[in-house]
């Protein structure tokens, strides 16, 4: 959270940081991918992640291509849009 | 989360501009907007800090009496001895620290039509979104015998902290060849993997610590979460040691003996020594206090907004809501809690909602090194938060020790970042 709070500190950083809301989905990813650096998991964190690479990872956990413990369920409960609108977010967030 | 809308934040500046020119609180048009928020656990003070986050030119009061939060994810490995209460607790040190104003004290009142919150101090908090987080309380008396001075010989442990250590002494003073019983409940109670997971950690204890003794599990329930995984494994690790015994079987409770640790059933008493009863539970009791909990003792809302269907302007998240197919657990309680705040963010602008999605993933453990989950992708759908058919589900049956493993692994770090999130 360190980074999000320096972030959100002044307006007027955040005024030039800004992006769209959070997309349906994106808000819960962060209960296993951390925002913190300062915690250790072996899970990848998201924020900053290459759209493209987000996207990928989700098309490949839906389609059972990529093995996951639990991505592979989750990955299943989305449409490409929504994923593509995740991956966009997560991709801009710092 | 670090967005906000450009529109919002220049109102926002305004109206604090207009505030510090103004010696008296300014509720006008164009005021900070205020939310509170009563409950700082895993759902309230997630809500509390993605609003901060999200916008923050809203004004953010946190209602929490109590200084330490005690997770309860993880609390079955205290009672198990595996792991110190302290690893579960809490402050919110960081909370405050991120713009969000701490009431240490408790709410009695909720006027729905006045929109205020009144605390135990006699202090009015005015809002424009009220949003209700208050966990679960227990439903004392609703088993005959089980009241709160019960719950000294037969603790429940539903809520960490103190009763937690009490489970776990009495435990660690049992001795060999005792018999622990456990009862849980029917449906809905917080945590619906959680009594089989203590189950296996404390057969995990006995296995290791007390291997004479024996763990029968009387349940009002014939299915339950995980159940087939659960069940191999107990043939795999605790044959003859954990009995689970069904409510088709006679598993139903119909009345505790404090005085003698004795629960009762259609079929018969079973006398334990160590006893831990998962009594009935509901939402706690402020939801009922501000009119927002039904007949079931839980909270009705509308599933895009977790608006109360029984009070406008208050939401409900976390285990006091009735959220569908969604389980009242931690990280439901969050994914709901941030979903929340940008839809309570959005409304206060007086933008329309959309139609959310979440997430829950649930670990347990039925070993130190053995860990299994169930996820869930949940959308708004016939009035309810329903399961995204053909998604989800439970760990694969019959998987190698390694995923196992893995998985134990993985539900240690989703309690790490899961409370660096919301208490880091």
């Amino acid at each position: 959270m360190g980074r999000l709070l320096v972030a959100a500190i002044g307006v007027a950083s955040i005024a030039a940081t800004a992006s769209a809301e959070p997309p349906a989905g994106a808000v819960s990813c962060s209960g296993c991918h951390a925002t913190s650096a300062r915690v250790t998991t072996p899970v990848p964190r998201l924020l900053g992640v290459d759209q493209a690479a987000i996207v990928k990872a989700m098309q490949e956990f839906r389609s059972g291509q990529r093995p996951g413990t639990v991505m592979d369920r989750i990955a299943k409960g989305f449409t490409d849009d929504e994923i593509r609108a995740i991956a966009a977010w997560y991709a801009g967030q710092r | 989360m670090s967005s906000g809308r450009r529109e919002f934040l220049k109102l926002g500046a305004a109206a604090a501009a207009s505030t510090a020119l103004c010696p008296y609180p300014v509720f006008a048009r164009g005021a900070a907007p205020k939310v509170v928020v009563i409950g700082g656990g895993f759902a309230g003070a997630s809500c509390a800090r993605a609003l901060r986050t999200i916008d923050p030119a809203i004004a953010v009061t946190l209602v929490e009496p109590n200084p330490t939060f005690t997770a309860c994810p993880f609390s079955n490995n205290v009672v198990a001895g595996l792991r110190e209460l302290s690893a579960q607790q809490f402050t919110y040190e960081h909370v405050a620290a991120a713009g969000i104003t701490l009431a240490g004290t408790s709410a009695t009142a909720v006027d729905a039509a006045a929109r205020s919150v009144t605390l135990a101090d006699g202090a009015r908090l005015p809002y424009d979104r009220l949003v209700m987080a208050p966990g679960i309380d227990i439903r004392w008396g609703a088993l005959p015998g089980y009241d709160e001075a019960a719950s000294a010989s037969m603790p429940h442990a539903w809520r960490a902290g103190e009763q937690t250590l009490r489970l776990r002494r009495q435990l660690e003073a049992m001795p060999d060849g005792g018999v622990v019983v456990i009862s849980a409940p029917a449906n809905p109670f917080r945590c619906p993997p959680g009594p089989y997971e203590r189950a296996s950690l404390i057969a995990h204890f006995l296995k290791t610590r007390k291997p004479r003794s024996k763990l029968i599990v009387l349940d009002a329930k014939d299915v339950f979460s995980k159940q087939r995984l659960f069940q191999q494994a107990w043939a795999e690790l605790y044959p003859g040691l954990l009995e689970w015994v069904p409510v088709s079987r006679g598993g139903a409770v119909t009345a505790v003996d404090p005085t003698t640790r004795t629960f009762v059933t259609d079929f018969g008493r079973h006398k334990a020594d160590v006893a831990n009863v998962i009594p009935p539970q509901k939402a706690g009791r402020i939801a009922e206090v501000a009119g927002v909990a039904d007949r079931s003792g839980w909270c009705p809302i509308d599933p895009v907004t977790f608006e109360s269907r029984l009070e406008p302007r208050i939401h409900v998240i976390g285990d006091a809501a009735i959220a569908g197919a969604m389980p009242k657990s931690a990280f439901a309680a969050n994914s709901q809690a941030k979903t929340c705040a940008v839809v309570v963010a959005r409304l206060l602008t007086g933008a329309a909602p959309s139609d959310p999605k979440l997430i829950n993933t649930c670990y347990s453990l039925i070993a130190p090194d053995y860990g299994i989950s169930v996820a869930g992708v949940y959308e708004p759908s016939g009035g309810q938060l329903a399961e995204v058919k053909g998604a989800g589900g439970v760990s694969p049956a019959g998987a190698p020790r390694e995923t196992r493993a893995a998985e134990a692994v993985l539900a240690e770090a989703w309690f790490r970042t899961i409370t660096a999130e919301v208490f880091g």
